[in-house]
């Protein structure tokens, strides 16, 4: 699904090497979690794959199935199935929430040849989804994220999930600024869309998320590589020791 | 005072090309407007007001061409239930105007020397000749002196359905002429739509007499034909606990200026005044507007949004004149462009001039890019650059739209915006 190999990043305007050569694959059905300390690359590498400015790829790869998410506008990654659920989503006055699903949403399926949705259709499966989430109909009339709480935000990065479908889903510290009820919802909206065809790498500080998110593979990342791979007893690890005997232990 | 004899000779000139119907009930006012453009003499560059704004093309003998629009859209208003009058090239056009006649509302022509319009003839001129001090608004004179035609509108009641004004663009070469007035008594209401471009040189004058506890909505298309060149005012009068709301959309045209005066001389009164405007490439778009506070509580609020990209233009000159004894006055004002690239230019004066001391009173103005975050959080959901530089773009401009509170007229306005975006894409 998601295979990464030896990615070399460096800040564009700066000469900082931010990522040092990370190596990493997602299977289709599977969560893998990265998990590591500040300053580590972790945010940087879910910016990377999802086409931000302001970095450039010195060295290595990145696919996508058979997509070389590189070479592609953010905008065609997200066609090819990428998703990434932002740490801080943005707000957009002026752009109702609803109109920015469909538009996101036929966008989607008009770059992949896809028939567009109705505005019906929409509505129905929107208002499903929504309700799975807790979203209310005021939060989808609402300018998208304008006036929402840390934990409605996030939220609202899951339903987006929910409706664009992607194959590969990156959850970008989705458990900052939540309180654990908050948390526990996101985290049944992401296990929700848990499927067989569908990848997904959770980037994250601590273990607690992944007590409701369970993950198949845990890597620790620290200085722009991945410096440690194990099951889920490695976030335990972690939560339990601190990344400092980990990281003396592989230094 | 008299004008430099450059400005002098500008004026006459302009003046012998013209020809001043004569003849009926308003002759006095002409002739008195004629006087008043002679001693003030058309526009220049040194003109406090036109600094931004190059009159001159607004101001020569000859007309400019301007190329006729080639659509088969629909008029944006054409889905409004509204009684329709229509102008080819400033000329009234009866076949395709609907009848005159609105229960509450008498409606005639200004070309109509015949009838004795008692309540027009004291009123035509008079709020255009007010609304030349203290700032002097030549090209208006002119027009009350040498307009052709106009509509001439009582309201006695509530109008049970919007007027429509629509201008039609024929020949290459036109110039039109239109002088409106409207009157509306104590406690009546109407809604006045104007869409279409009117000819390929324009000069309107809209006054407009609001009575105490009347209301009067205002909603206009300006017409996306490319080369037309504009002028318009509007002049208004407002009684106590009286509504003026106008909002402008702007689409194109290679010079328009719309002049706003109002004056607030009743308590309690509410006036708005708003626009959006889009330009691309050979585009200057000019509003100007003067608000007079000179009565208690009053209530006046600017909102203009400009989007503005291959070297477009945008001015916004704003003022609020609170006179001594308007306490309690609340004016709001606020100016914003949307610069799509560097070579657009937004040029902004706000002014406040304040003479009582209980006043609150805000202005702001601000210039600015698309926002880079908002355009990546988009994109990164699928929704390719250009759609989400017109959502985006439609965002910014929606402060301004959604001061329009009729939503079918709204949702029309929108839907030109959008049709607008997606032919000016990249």
């Amino acid at each position: 699904m998601l295979t990464i190999k030896d990615l070399h990043v460096k800040l564009e305007e700066e000469d900082k090497q931010i990522l040092k050569g990370v190596d990493l694959t997602v299977e289709a059905g599977k969560v893998h979690a990265i998990m590591g300390p500040n300053g580590s690359g972790k945010s940087t590498l879910s910016y990377v794959l999802s086409g931000r400015d302001g970095y450039e790829v010195t060295g290595g790869e990145a696919h996508l199935g058979d997509d070389d998410l590189l070479e592609l506008e953010p905008e065609e990654r997200a066609a090819a199935g990428l998703f990434l659920a932002f740490q801080y989503p943005v707000e957009i006055p002026g752009v109702g929430n609803m109109t920015f699903l469909r538009t996101a949403v036929n966008a989607q399926r008009k770059a992949r040849g896809e028939e567009e949705m109705s505005a019906a259709e929409f509505l129905k499966v929107v208002r499903a989804r929504a309700k799975e989430l807790k979203i209310d109909a005021d939060m989808l009339k609402r300018p998208v994220n304008v006036g929402f709480s840390g934990g409605e935000k996030k939220r609202n990065e899951i339903l987006q999930m929910a409706m664009l479908e992607p194959k590969m889903c990156i959850l970008d510290e989705t458990d900052s600024g939540l309180d654990v009820d908050a948390m526990k919802l996101v985290a049944d909206g992401v296990n929700a869309l848990r499927s067989e065809g569908r990848g997904f790498l959770v980037i994250t500080h601590y273990q607690r998320l992944l007590d409701h998110i369970k993950p198949d593979v845990v890597h620790i990342m620290a200085d722009g590589r991945i410096v440690k791979t194990g099951g889920p007893e490695l976030a335990l690890e972690v939560e339990n020791n601190g990344y400092a005997d980990i990281l003396a232990e592989v230094a | 005072m008299a004008a430099p004899a450059e400005k002098m000779d500008t004026t006459e000139a302009r003046i012998a090309a013209l020809s001043m119907p004569q003849g009926g009930w308003s002759d006095a006012a002409r002739a008195d407007a004629l006087a008043r453009l002679r001693a003030m003499g058309l526009p220049n560059r040194r003109d406090e007001y036109w600094k931004f704004t190059r009159p001159d093309v607004l101001t020569q003998v000859e007309t400019p061409s301007a190329a006729v629009l080639e659509t088969s859209e629909a008029q944006v208003f054409s889905n409004i239930d509204a009684l329709r009058i229509v102008f080819n090239d400033g000329v009234f056009d009866a076949e395709a105007s609907d009848d005159l006649a609105m229960e509450h509302v008498t409606i005639d022509r200004l070309a109509d020397t015949s009838a004795d319009i008692h309540w027009a003839g004291s009123l035509y001129g008079q709020l255009e000749k007010s609304g030349q001090t203290p700032v002097a608004r030549p090209l208006g004179a002119l027009n009350t002196a040498f307009a052709t035609d106009g509509i001439l509108i009582h309201v006695t009641g509530k109008a049970p359905r919007p007027i429509n004004l629509v201008y039609h663009h024929r020949a290459e070469n036109s110039e039109a002429i239109l002088h409106h007035v409207i009157k509306l008594d104590a406690g009546a209401e109407l809604t006045v739509l104007e869409t279409g471009p009117a000819a390929a040189r324009f000069n309107k004058v809209m006054e407009v007499d609001v009575a105490d506890t009347a209301a009067f909505h205002h909603v206009r298309a300006q017409g996306r034909d490319h080369e037309r060149h504009a002028a318009t005012h509007i002049f208004t009068r407002l009684g106590t606990e009286s509504t003026f709301k106008s909002f402008t959309l702007t689409v194109n045209g290679r010079l328009t200026r719309n002049d706003c005066v109002i004056e607030l001389t009743g308590d309690d009164a509410i006036a708005h005044v708003a626009g959006a405007c889009v330009g691309d490439g050979d585009f200057h778009h000019d509003d100007t507007v003067f608000i007079t506070h000179d009565a208690l509580r009053c209530e006046s609020r600017q909102v203009f949004k400009k989007v503005l990209r291959n070297g477009a233009v945008g001015v916004f000159q704003g003022k609020i004149l609170v006179k001594a004894g308007a306490q309690k006055t609340d004016g709001y004002q606020i100016s914003q462009s949307l610069l799509l690239d560097d070579d657009s230019q937004f040029l902004a004066k706000p002014e406040l001039e304040i003479y009582a001391d209980d006043v609150i009173c805000s202005h702001g103005s601000t210039s600015g890019a698309i926002d880079e975050e908002a355009l990546f959080y988009l994109r990164s959901r699928g929704v390719p650059t250009e759609i989400a530089t017109d959502l985006l773009t439609l965002a910014f401009l929606a402060e301004a739209v959604n001061e329009i509170e009729d939503e079918g007229l709204r949702d029309a306005l929108v839907e030109q915006l959008e049709g607008w975006l997606e032919r000016h894409r990249g």
